[in-house]
């Protein structure tokens, strides 16, 4: 168990050279001078209105949305939407078949050739642990229950929804993770949202790291709690608020505060950064805070076992007061689980908002859990073959795109690679050579990442071979070079140990 | 004197110059002095009160180590009536296993009995797609079978679009703060559903809660509104309404007035969103929803949003409406744009659900007749009432008088329906969050109606009902 705990931490954020900043916010000076242009040939009749139109008879409501908020969608976006909500029609595994998709009128409408591309690269799904497959023999317990249970509930769980199915797959996470119990919900975004309001509330603290996914921002706003953020994976920065809160308390009334709680994630999706848990752990026990952890990209992912960040850093289970993590990632399947002490997981089950309100598990999914899970604690005599895989494959493919020169975000041992493009004119060309390449990729900009940030965002799977990443890699060396992406200043070296660049600077 | 205020306004800059040179010197020392400490007064930190009396770090160690935070969960005791869940052995079909006793299933919300009829859509959709989609709508997790079950949602209801979410809870929680943002207004039903008040709630936007299906109450409040906007013509123009209502309320089994609320939406400019969930597959001639049984053109209606979980027996929930609405969310409901799409097993589900009902249309006459049925056969029980349309499939049984406190309701009505499981119909006590609902509905136990019920099971039903709240509430 020792040697699966990491010694060295290795994240790299570097830093792009100043001109292409400068020449960042030129791309997104051009296309927003180009935009008030065409709204206002739009406004004045020189050019077709392609946006759907409020019906007549309401012209005089007042309008649904201001024209200022659309103003990107209408002229950023829409120009390069054709590389998102590309739709599929094969399974998501390390390859798949895209649809033909064209647009006859610059991405305003699209229509559908007919044709497939076949067996295009798949650099985009979460499919870490390769577990999106179509072979009969793996789904086989799955197509059973499917045809013994059907696909609906039709109840929640406190009311006629709980099936036999849901207490073996509880008890099967539960086991998993080393905790004393666990709950399972039907959807991952939701279990957040759901279940972070039942655990807090006013009065209740809630300190949350800038990066913090969408549906974790949502819950702590819902549940009435005062929000804290502090700098993405920064101790210090998270130190300081720990005790300003505790030493201050409740801002004007100076009350103490009832509890707080700390919210992280085990891999940051948009940046491949780890969080720092031991040093979050030890802040927490310091100060006597609570512990979130959420592990939707994480479980299954990292450690020795696939049992997340915990395994990662050698650390025991019960350090974390509230374990959470999603199945849609690695296991390939949909839903989310909390899982804890049996004191929490009893309290969820009385007071979450998804027991009493929400739709359960279906079981045809909750079986594919299962046997994901039982695959990985490989009590079903395969082996563990699978994150080996996966950490071989991770290596090679950060190592490689190191070499090359391109900057890479993020810890090592993520397999979640974002790659920098900076410029907005290069996100769209990026993806559609590497389209015409037979590959897919995932492009992220503005504003779901920091405006000058936009990056391109590769998942590595287990089932991606080395022929694959192989294909995959010469593309982006061509592709890199084609469109001057190899920003990084240590390029073409093999030596991992300069590159011990980190954005924060710690005393330990 | 007129010279000399002459010369005053031809003050030329070579004479301020020449009057420098002529100052004595004491003064011009002094002026530099005051000049350079109001720079110094301009640049130096502001003086903060509080930190005359700010802590000293062994305070400030103490106070740490002082402080004592509640424990995370409160202890929930082994008797919580919520903590004990039945647990259904096998699938929720008509005939069900809970807790180890097969029963008549009165509690799933199974209205068209399609949870058996979907399995081999499913199947071929296993074997073609595997289980989960890995990824959101943007991101590789768009399938051929969601973009189809969109588009035949959207045929089903005559809308130009439809959009749908991975679950049900989630469709109508992220459709209303996709529109309506602070500052807005939303006039709402008192019985809103607990999805619905969350929705309201990440919104942020003004609430108005008027009483359950009172237009009176409603016009009321939607003239205060008109008065308020009098007084601030600006802030009006830019300030949206929506009325949000469901088609039949799932606390009460009650229909929604439609007509009367379209007549109230043109003359007060509200637009209304309209929650199907349990009316949809139910009511009306072909199971289109409140629309179609009152007769009211849809397009009236701004975005009706209902789940697939009820009359589809599948997973999920779905928005339609006109493309300026529908596609707004695409970008800005944060359930689809940040949540893994559906499974495409239960979009196929979903997809040879509705081939089944747009067969055979006769399935929601079949249900009508059975609701009514049994909301006749639960007339007159002693102690308790009926509390529903009489073609609701989804019934209330409320006490007629509390029993003192909500604690001891609850017990009686557990023992009810205990007494009901024993014999062999399944029912269920609707469930709530005492402390997180606007409005709490009273205890009561919900019965549901399904096609698949039998006339002797419905008559079974009702006599169990009787009997067990004569043995109990006596």
């Amino acid at each position: 168990m020792e040697l699966s705990a990491k010694k060295t931490f290795i994240e790299h954020f570097e830093q792009a050279p100043m001109y292409v900043a400068v020449l960042t916010f030129v791309g997104f000076g051009v296309g927003t001078v180009f935009g008030y242009l065409r709204d206002f040939m739009r406004a004045w009749g020189l050019e077709k209105r392609n946006v759907a139109q409020e019906r007549e008879q309401q012209k005089d409501f007042v309008p649904l949305y201001q024209d200022f908020e659309n103003f990107y969608t209408r002229n950023l976006y829409v120009r390069i939407r054709d590389n998102w909500n590309r739709p599929i029609c094969s399974v998501p595994g390390p390859q798949f078949d895209l649809m033909e998709r064209v647009t006859d009128d610059y991405n305003w409408t699209f229509r559908f050739t007919g044709r497939t591309i076949k067996n295009v690269i798949n650099m985009g799904s979460y499919n870490y642990l390769g577990f999106a497959e179509t072979d009969p023999n793996a789904l086989k317990t799955v197509a059973k229950e499917l045809q013994r249970y059907g696909t609906g509930i039709c109840s929640t769980r406190q009311e006629m929804g709980t099936l036999d199915k849901h207490v073996e797959l509880e008890n099967l996470v539960a086991k998993f993770l080393g905790v004393e119990d666990a709950m399972v919900f039907g959807m991952g975004f939701a279990t957040n949202s759901m279940n972070i309001p039942a655990l807090v509330g006013k009065g209740c603290l809630i300190l949350s790291d800038e990066l913090n996914h969408t549906s974790l921002v949502l819950g702590a706003r819902l549940s009435g709690a005062t929000i804290r953020i502090f700098k993405h994976n920064n101790m210090q920065s998270l130190e300081k608020l720990l005790r300003d809160a505790i030493v201050y308390g409740q801002p004007r009334s100076r009350r103490a505060w009832r509890k707080i709680i700390i919210l992280v994630e085990g891999i940051y999706s948009m940046e491949g950064s780890i969080v720092r848990l031991p040093e979050i752990v030890s802040l927490k026990n310091k100060y006597k805070a609570y512990l979130y952890l959420d592990e939707a990209h994480s479980i299954g992912a990292v450690g020795a076992t696939g049992r997340g960040v915990v395994e990662y850093f050698g650390m025991n289970p019960n350090d974390v007061d509230v374990l959470m993590g999603t199945f849609t990632k690695s296991f390939g399947a949909a839903g989310g689980y909390i899982a804890g002490k049996k004191g929490l997981v009893d309290f969820l089950r009385t007071h979450s908002h998804s027991a009493v309100y929400a739709t359960s598990m279906c079981p045809p999914v909750a079986e594919q859990i299962i046997r994901a899970m039982k695959c990985l604690m490989g009590l079903d005599g395969t082996t563990q073959g699978k994150l080996r895989q996966l950490g071989k494959n991770t290596r090679y493919f950060r190592r490689r795109l190191h070499e090359m020169g391109f900057i890479i975000y993020g810890n090592d041992d993520s397999p979640v690679v974002p790659l920098l493009l900076y410029m907005p004119g290069k996100i769209g060309a990026f993806a559609r050579r590497m389209l015409e390449k037979n590959i897919g990729v995932v492009v992220v900009g503005f504003p779901a990442t920091p405006i000058t940030e936009s990056r391109a965002r590769f998942c590595v799977s287990a089932a991606h071979t080395r022929e694959m990443l192989d294909t995959v890699l010469n593309a982006l060396d061509e592709l890199g070079d084609f469109l001057h992406l190899k920003y990084s200043r240590y390029s073409k070296s093999s030596h991992p140990e300069l590159y011990e660049e980190t954005r924060f600077e710690f005393e330990d | 004197m007129a010279a000399a205020v002459g010369m005053g306004q031809q003050w030329v800059l070579v004479e301020m110059v020449q009057a420098f040179y002529e100052a004595p010197a004491y003064h011009l020392i002094l002026e530099g002095i005051l000049i350079l400490w109001i720079i110094r007064l301009i640049f130096s930190k502001t003086y903060k009160l509080q930190e005359r009396s700010d802590l000293t770090p062994k305070e400030k160690e103490e106070l740490i180590e002082e402080w004592q935070p509640e424990p995370l969960v409160p202890p929930v005791s082994k008797d919580h009536p919520a903590l004990n869940y039945n647990i259904v052995s096998g699938p929720p079909t008509h005939k069900i296993i809970v807790n180890g006793k097969e029963c008549v299933n009165f509690a799933s919300f199974n209205f068209l009995g399609l949870l058996d009829n979907e399995k081999s859509a499913a199947q071929a959709s296993l074997k073609k797609y595997g289980v989960g989609t890995c990824g959101p709508r943007g991101f590789y997790g768009t399938f051929d079978v969601h973009l189809e079950l969109e588009d035949r949602l959207a045929k089903f209801m005559r809308t130009e679009e439809a959009i749908i979410y991975s679950y049900g809870f989630a469709t109508i929680a992220s459709a209303i703060p996709a529109y309506s943002k602070r500052g807005d207004i939303v006039f709402v039903d008192e019985a809103a559903c607990f999805a619905i008040q969350k929705g309201l709630q990440a919104s942020r936007s003004n609430i108005k809660l008027f009483k359950h299906n009172d237009m009176t109450d409603l016009e009321r409040l939607l003239k205060e509104q008109e008065t308020e906007d009098q007084k601030n013509p600006r802030k009006a123009r830019v300030t949206r309404r929506f009325i949000v209502v469901e088609g039949l309320y799932m606390n009460t089994g009650d229909i929604c007035p439609l007509p009367e609320l379209i007549k109230l939406k043109y003359k007060y400019k509200v637009r209304i969103f309209l929650e199907e969930s349990l009316s949809f597959g139910v009511l009306g001639e072909h199971g289109r929803g409140i629309t179609e049984h009152f007769g009211i053109n849809i397009d009236d209606i701004d975005l009706i949003s209902a789940n697939m979980e009820n009359s589809l027996a599948s997973i999920g929930g779905f928005c339609c409406g006109r493309s300026f609405i529908i596609d707004h969310q695409r970008l800005s409901g944060q359930g689809y744009c940040f949540s893994a799409s559906l499974p495409p097993l239960l979009a196929a589900a979903a997809i040879e659900a509705l081939n089944i009902m747009e067969d055979n249309p006769e399935i929601f006459q079949t249900l009508r007749a059975k609701c009514e049925r049994i909301h006749r056969a639960l007339q007159g029980i002693s102690g308790l009432r009926v509390v529903g349309e009489s073609f609701s499939p989804a019934l209330h049984l409320r006490l007629e008088d509390s029993y003192g406190s909500r604690e001891n309701d609850v017990k009686l009505l557990k023992r009810i329906v205990d007494y009901c499981i024993n014999s062999g119909i399944a029912l269920t006590q609707a469930r709530y969050l005492e402390k997180e609902e606007k409005c709490l509905p009273s205890p009561s136990i919900r019965v549901v109606v399904t096609v698949e019920q039998t006339e002797q099971e419905l008559d079974k039903a009702a006599s169990l009902i009787k009997e067990a709240a004569k043995s109990v509430l006596n």
